[in-house]
């Protein structure tokens, strides 16, 4: 056997070695960065003593708090494709803020491409409005040509003898090491005013968001808070472009506020919430990109969001695939025990409540099943306090008698309910109550016994356990098994 | 065209014609409502009933004429004006509760940069207690039956404490409990002094609900107490044939400028 020092010393090693060569050629295109390997790269993210990385770190959080917050209203207005048009829209104006005075100053970009951004809206809504077409048709053509328009003037400008330095292919899928002190100040800016904005007018965001209508007959200024959540839309997106680059940007405004969503009803602790999401997304991508392969930042942060999302829309509280499956699973697992208990309350019954115990052959053939399974729903409600087994016999405790005494009350009394209430057949009533008896309330179960007077015989005529069978008896059964004094 | 200032007339309207997209759905529509009544809108589908209180309202833009709230236009009293839209107007998976949603009726009054104070709330509250709803005020309001979320419009619409109130078909799809639930929160808002204004869909409640109708089929056929304009006649005007030749020549107005446009 060829050792494995062998193995290790010729082929491992070696591919080690290149790989770790290899990383500053990759590095290099991550962060600007010259000649260092990974390691270094980490200590320089957690060191923060680089001005760059702090540049870095700081525009990730700008520009995840604002897509968050405004995000989250683009979410409930149902305006995702807003973004999307958006971000593509405004591409023309960053090559033209760009070519204002051939450098990439971040302040005529700036403005180019807010006033594109909005010239692509004003023209969806301008499309809409004059001809037959809907939105989802006219943000598609408009976002296309838009873009098309952005991706020739970018490419000429790079062929400019000045413009192969340009870093406006930075633009397509953003990257976060090449933002400076003008960048970050102008971020900052646009996020504080966002902030804001949303703290002041958030009762008139909030209105128009959710109905429109009632809002304008408010007298609310419904136009205005349109037309300004627009805007700082356009300035979130444009802020966002350096880092996350124009294909992507709209996923920054869409997937942190679609993970809120999934996790509050409030509007309030949504856009809270969006928010740090951004900020979690934002820092992740940044880190990645810094410490990882070679990769534009965009991708990154929008993967980091996703996994957000992901992670909401499994393990969700409420709404979560996760704990909807656990909530069916542990209802139907409650519903299997109140079976049982059923079952053994009508085997008891049929024995004139004489008998201290049932027998598990009985419980067997009453369900129409194996004695193992019998024997196995017994020892579920044993685990569950409902009944204790001993000798083949089970015994109800006190809460497993009560619990069946009810579920049969509840069965028995919807099925008279039914009856006589809704007229249906005796016959017909059974499979519903069968359902209807595991949720069945104590307000409900009062106003039905109201409702029939307290009838003691259900449609078939057996007796409604009343409150002597739920609460009243003590019964000698679990004193005997308790005792060790019961017979099989 | 004259204008008239009479404050005492809750809504007043003179030679209203509304379009959508060049066809006119409303046309030249003149109407005095007097104050403290209950008032039915009635007519068949595409008369133009939700258009009417919309473009009362400031919500659409008009071809001709004018809308007077108390003599005002609705600019300068909006807190004077209450409204109920239709239930599907809205996304009810909107993260928002029933308290959110009736503190909305208190907005118009507080104004900007304003937010809702206690006392705003105890108003909200009293106003829920109102359509019996004050146990859900936490609720989501995707968790709420139909019936109850028509019912809390109508708590958001009561939070406004307005003098004039707008309603898009309050009954639609509910029950017949609420539906008399909603009826005895409109008649006490009524005996209060308040008009409403009230879109409704089903003939026969109408004659029993309402003090006056206002038969509306593109234009006012008849508006009065019940009593006198609930007749076969009038609402054979209303539903079936005079109007056939109004709405042709509307059509043909509608297609002409499409196929310019």
């Amino acid at each position: 056997m060829r050792s494995w020092r062998q193995i290790l010393t010729r082929a491992i090693l070696p591919s080690l070695v290149l790989a770790v060569l290899a990383q500053p050629l990759w590095a290099a295109s991550v962060a600007d960065v010259t000649e260092t390997t990974w390691q270094a790269q980490l200590w320089r993210f957690f060191s923060f003593q680089d001005a760059s990385l702090r540049y870095a770190l700081i525009g990730s959080i700008m520009l995840g708090l604002s897509c968050g917050l405004l995000g989250s209203f683009i979410v409930v207005r149902r305006m995702a494709l807003v973004g999307d048009a958006l971000s593509h829209a405004v591409l023309p104006g960053v090559a033209i803020g760009f070519l204002w005075n051939m450098t990439k100053d971040p302040l005529p970009i700036f403005i180019g491409a807010v006033l594109a951004g909005l010239a692509g809206t004003t023209m969806v809504t301008a499309i809409t409005k004059t001809t037959r077409l809907k939105a989802d048709t006219a943000l598609g053509l408009v976002l296309a040509s838009f873009f098309a328009v952005g991706v020739c003037m970018v490419t000429m400008i790079q062929r400019l003898p000045t413009g192969n330095k340009s870093g406006l292919d930075k633009f397509f899928f953003g990257q976060v090491a090449a933002l400076g002190a003008d960048d970050i100040i102008l971020m900052s800016s646009v996020t504080g005013v966002a902030v804001v904005l949303v703290t002041l007018f958030y009762k008139e965001l909030l209105l128009t968001s959710f109905d429109m209508g009632f809002a304008r007959s408010s007298g609310l200024p419904v136009a205005w808070v349109h037309h300004g959540l627009m805007l700082l839309l356009a300035a979130a997106t444009v802020i966002a472009l350096q880092a996350v680059g124009v294909v992507l940007v709209s996923a920054m405004l869409i997937t942190p506020a679609a993970a809120a969503y999934l996790l509050t009803d409030r509007m309030h602790r949504m856009l809270l919430l969006a928010s740090g999401f951004g900020v979690t997304a934002g820092l992740m991508g940044a880190f990645l990109s810094f410490v990882g392969p070679s990769l534009p930042t965009g991708p990154l942060m929008v993967i980091a969001a996703s996994t957000v999302f992901c992670a909401a829309f499994f393990f969700a509280p409420k709404h979560g695939i996760v704990a909807r499956w656990w909530i069916h699973r542990t209802s139907a697992a409650r519903t299997g025990r109140e079976n049982t208990l059923k079952a053994m309350y009508h085997v008891w019954e049929q024995g004139e409540f004489r008998d201290v115990g049932i027998t598990l052959k009985s419980l067997a053939e009453r369900r129409r099943e194996t004695l193992d399974e019998a024997l196995r729903r017994a020892q579920v409600l044993a685990t569950h306090g409902q009944a204790t087994v001993r000798n083949d016999v089970v015994y109800f405790t006190p809460a497993g008698q009560q619990r069946a005494a009810e579920i049969v009350r509840n069965h028995r009394l919807w099925e008279l309910y039914l009856t006589n209430s809704a007229n249906i057949a005796p016959d017909h009533v059974h499979e519903d109550a069968e359902k209807i008896e595991h949720v069945l309330g104590e307000t409900v179960v009062r106003q039905l016994e109201r409702r029939l007077n307290y009838a003691t015989l259900d449609p078939h005529g057996r007796a409604i356990p009343g409150p002597r069978q739920i609460h009243g008896v003590a019964i000698p059964a679990n004193d005997g098994a308790e005792d060790g004094k019961a017979a099989p | 065209m004259s204008t008239s200032t009479k404050p005492d007339c809750p809504l007043e309207i003179h030679d209203l014609t509304v379009a959508y997209h060049k066809k006119p759905v409303l046309w030249g529509v003149d109407l005095e409502v007097p104050a403290g009544q209950l008032i039915g809108i009635i007519g068949p589908n595409g008369a133009g009933k939700s258009t009417l209180i919309k473009a009362c309202m400031g919500l659409l833009p008009l071809q001709s004429g004018w809308v007077k709230i108390f003599g005002e236009s609705l600019k300068t009293a909006p807190t004077r004006v209450g409204y109920v839209p239709q239930r599907e107007s809205v996304d009810w998976d909107f993260p928002v509760n029933v308290m959110d949603v009736v503190l909305m009726g208190r907005y118009g009054r507080l104004g900007l940069l304003r937010r809702p104070s206690a006392a705003d709330r105890d108003v909200a509250r009293a106003c829920l207690d109102r359509v019996k709803l004050l146990p859900y005020a936490d609720r989501q309001i995707s968790n709420l039956s139909g019936g109850q979320q028509q019912r809390v419009f109508l708590a958001r619409a009561l939070a406004q404490e307005a003098d004039l109130y707008f309603m898009d078909e309050p009954f639609a799809g509910v029950d017949a409990a609420t539906e008399t639930a909603i009826v005895a929160v409109l008649r006490d808002l009524r005996d209060q002094g308040k008009t409403l204004m009230v879109v409704h869909h089903d003939l026969p409640t109408a004659k029993e609900y309402f003090d006056s109708l206002l038969l509306l089929n593109m234009n006012v056929v008849a508006f009065g107490p019940t009593s006198e304009v609930f007749t076969a006649d009038k609402l054979q005007q209303t539903y079936g044939g005079r109007l056939t030749i109004l709405s042709e020549v509307a059509n043909a107005l509608g297609a002409d400028t499409s196929r310019r446009g």
